[in-house]
């Protein structure tokens, strides 16, 4: 008799194939569970404390009721901004040159390995580095060091980002087709052209993956930001002086005594995780308006 | 218009398997030249020593000449160049995937540093007419991307994409074997038209197609040529009894 014949088998392959779908399905609610949680708990806590002064004012001296977190929303902005201008061109040659250039020779095992070790590297650990290399010691001709800093911020949080730009950079170039690449060198292409407009831009849809990866995890980082940027409870975008960032205010908000603070805290917490969000969707939505279309 | 290629004691390694051996032929220009014999025996090999491909894989290595023109291309010029001058369709289409197909067309000028638009316009339109694509494709150059065409669309493609820079020799590795009946006729057909401007060489495994679109055929086994003469006589009376057992089907 025929395999697809037996109404047993196929009952057995029925079932099977149920329970399999079925574990998968609840794998996916289990990823998504945590989220959703966490989302909705910021929401319940933090949402009410939300209000235009949260926006637009600095925090209020102790005692005093009120005010927002304006100065740490742009503090994390800038601090971001400098981190991601550190740290995707450096992450990104990088991973090019592991991907393209260096496959196979010493160094760049090297340079893989190093990587590897500095992703696990605990954040806080990263903070003391910089401190020790840029708060502590100043460094003559280089300005905005030997004292706390935004600078001082970014760099730490640009030197975080660089391991996973550049291991997923590495990663997504590899997974470009041998045919692409042929493609190119036969039409007489230089190498270093094809590299970087062929190659690149074929597995940009990843690159770009791995960048908001790393951007969405030191945005919330906050024991590297503790012993360089310092935090500041005033208006400041200045890369010489200390800067507020919404991680550090909300880590001092929430150790603090007081319940109106703790609820900012909250709210500050919820308007991260937007901002976080908002980001990367903005990322998305504008790399993706430029994709043709079929194209894979 | 074409240039023929001497080739002399060509040689070819991958690593220590000696793929290539003590090659010798002339093929003429402006005529189409078909490389027949069973898989491994290195006629893919051979056509990627012309445009010097050969030598992108770390482990190969090349010994001999080969003249295109009057061109040493192992002596006289960088790989780059030879490249731009010898174009190359492989065996499966490899258009890039993130470019319209206005680009694709015109990737081999622009990333050469060709910029001016008018002219551009005209070398892509010429290069789609020229493969047979043009009037397939006008209406979606730049909305749609190279791989969202067919497959035989976008080995059309990939062909376009070779004349754009103008090349005085056509490498072809197999190029309709991944390809249905109908996009291989066109290929065919392409090729037959193509052969009054360019030099073509042509690897294939497909018998018939050897017949139908070269007049001169080369028959590989391997890693030698046995025998190279005019397909009609390579077909009806090849003077080496390996050839007659290939074309026969005995074996390969």
């Amino acid at each position: 008799m025929p395999l697809s014949g037996n109404p047993i088998r196929s009952k057995i392959r029925a079932v099977t194939d149920n329970t399999v779908t079925g574990l998968a399905v609840l794998a996916t609610v289990l990823v998504i569970a945590p989220l959703v949680a966490i989302f909705v708990y910021l929401i319940y806590k933090g949402a009410a404390s939300l209000n235009l002064d949260f926006f637009t004012k600095i925090p209020k001296p102790v005692g005093e009721v009120g005010g927002g977190m304006a100065n740490a929303i742009v503090g994390s902005a800038v601090l971001l901004a400098l981190a991601s201008l550190i740290g995707i061109p450096i992450g990104i040659g990088g991973g090019i040159y592991l991907a393209e250039f260096g496959r196979g020779t010493k160094l760049a095992n090297a340079i893989r390995f190093t990587a590897d070790v500095l992703n696990g590297v605990p954040s806080i650990v990263m903070g003391v580095a910089a401190y020790a290399l840029i708060v502590s010691t100043h460094i003559s001709l280089i300005p905005f060091t030997g004292h706390f800093s935004a600078f001082a911020g970014g760099v730490a949080l640009g030197i975080m980002m660089i391991p996973t730009v550049c291991r997923t950079t590495e990663e997504m170039l590899l997974m470009v087709p041998h045919a692409v690449r042929e493609a190119a060198l036969g039409l007489g292409v230089p190498n270093w052209r094809s590299v970087l407009a062929i190659t690149l831009r074929t597995a940009s849809p990843g690159v770009i993956t791995g960048c908001m990866l790393a951007f969405a995890r030191v945005a919330g980082e906050t024991a590297p930001l503790i012993f360089t940027a310092l935090g500041n409870s005033f208006w400041s975008v200045d890369l010489n002086r200390p800067i507020a960032a919404l991680p550090l205010q909300i880590y001092v908000y929430a150790l603090s005594p007081y319940d109106d603070w703790h609820r900012l805290a909250w709210a500050g917490a919820l308007v991260l995780i937007v901002l976080i969000v908002a980001a990367v969707s903005l990322v998305r939505y504008v790399t993706s308006r430029g994709v043709l279309k079929g194209a894979s | 218009m074409g240039v023929g290629i001497e080739v002399t004691n060509l040689n070819a390694w991958y690593g220590s398997n000696h793929t290539l051996q003590d090659i010798n032929l002339h093929i003429p220009a402006n005529h189409a030249t078909a490389l027949i014999g069973p898989s491994g025996c290195g006629k893919s090999t051979f056509v990627r020593c012309l445009n010097r491909m050969h030598e992108t894989n770390p482990i190969a290595r090349v010994t001999g000449q080969v003249k295109v023109g009057d061109m040493d291309i192992y002596e006289d010029a960088k790989p780059v160049e030879i490249r731009r001058r010898i174009g190359m369709v492989f065996q499966r289409p490899n258009p890039f995937p993130t470019m319209s197909i206005y680009d694709n067309v015109a990737s081999g000028l622009k990333l050469n540093g060709y910029s001016n638009k008018r002219v551009l316009d005209e070398i892509v339109e010429k290069s789609l007419r020229n493969s047979a694509l043009w009037d397939e494709v006008k209406d979606d150059l730049k909305k749609k991307s190279g791989a969202s065409l067919s497959g035989g669309q976008q080995q059309r493609l990939c062909i376009a994409r070779a004349l754009a820079v103008d090349p005085e020799v056509l490498l072809m590795d197999e190029p309709a074997s991944a390809l249905d009946p109908v996009s291989t006729s066109k290929i065919e057909d392409l090729i037959f038209e193509l052969k009054s401007q360019y030099t073509i060489v042509i690897v294939t495994h497909n018998m018939q197609q050897a017949a139908r679109v070269a007049e001169k055929t080369g028959f590989f086994l391997n890693g030698r040529m046995v025998e190279f003469d005019s397909t009609h006589k390579i077909f009806t009376n090849p003077s080496d009894k390996r050839t007659e057992d290939y074309i026969t089907g005995r074996f390969g």
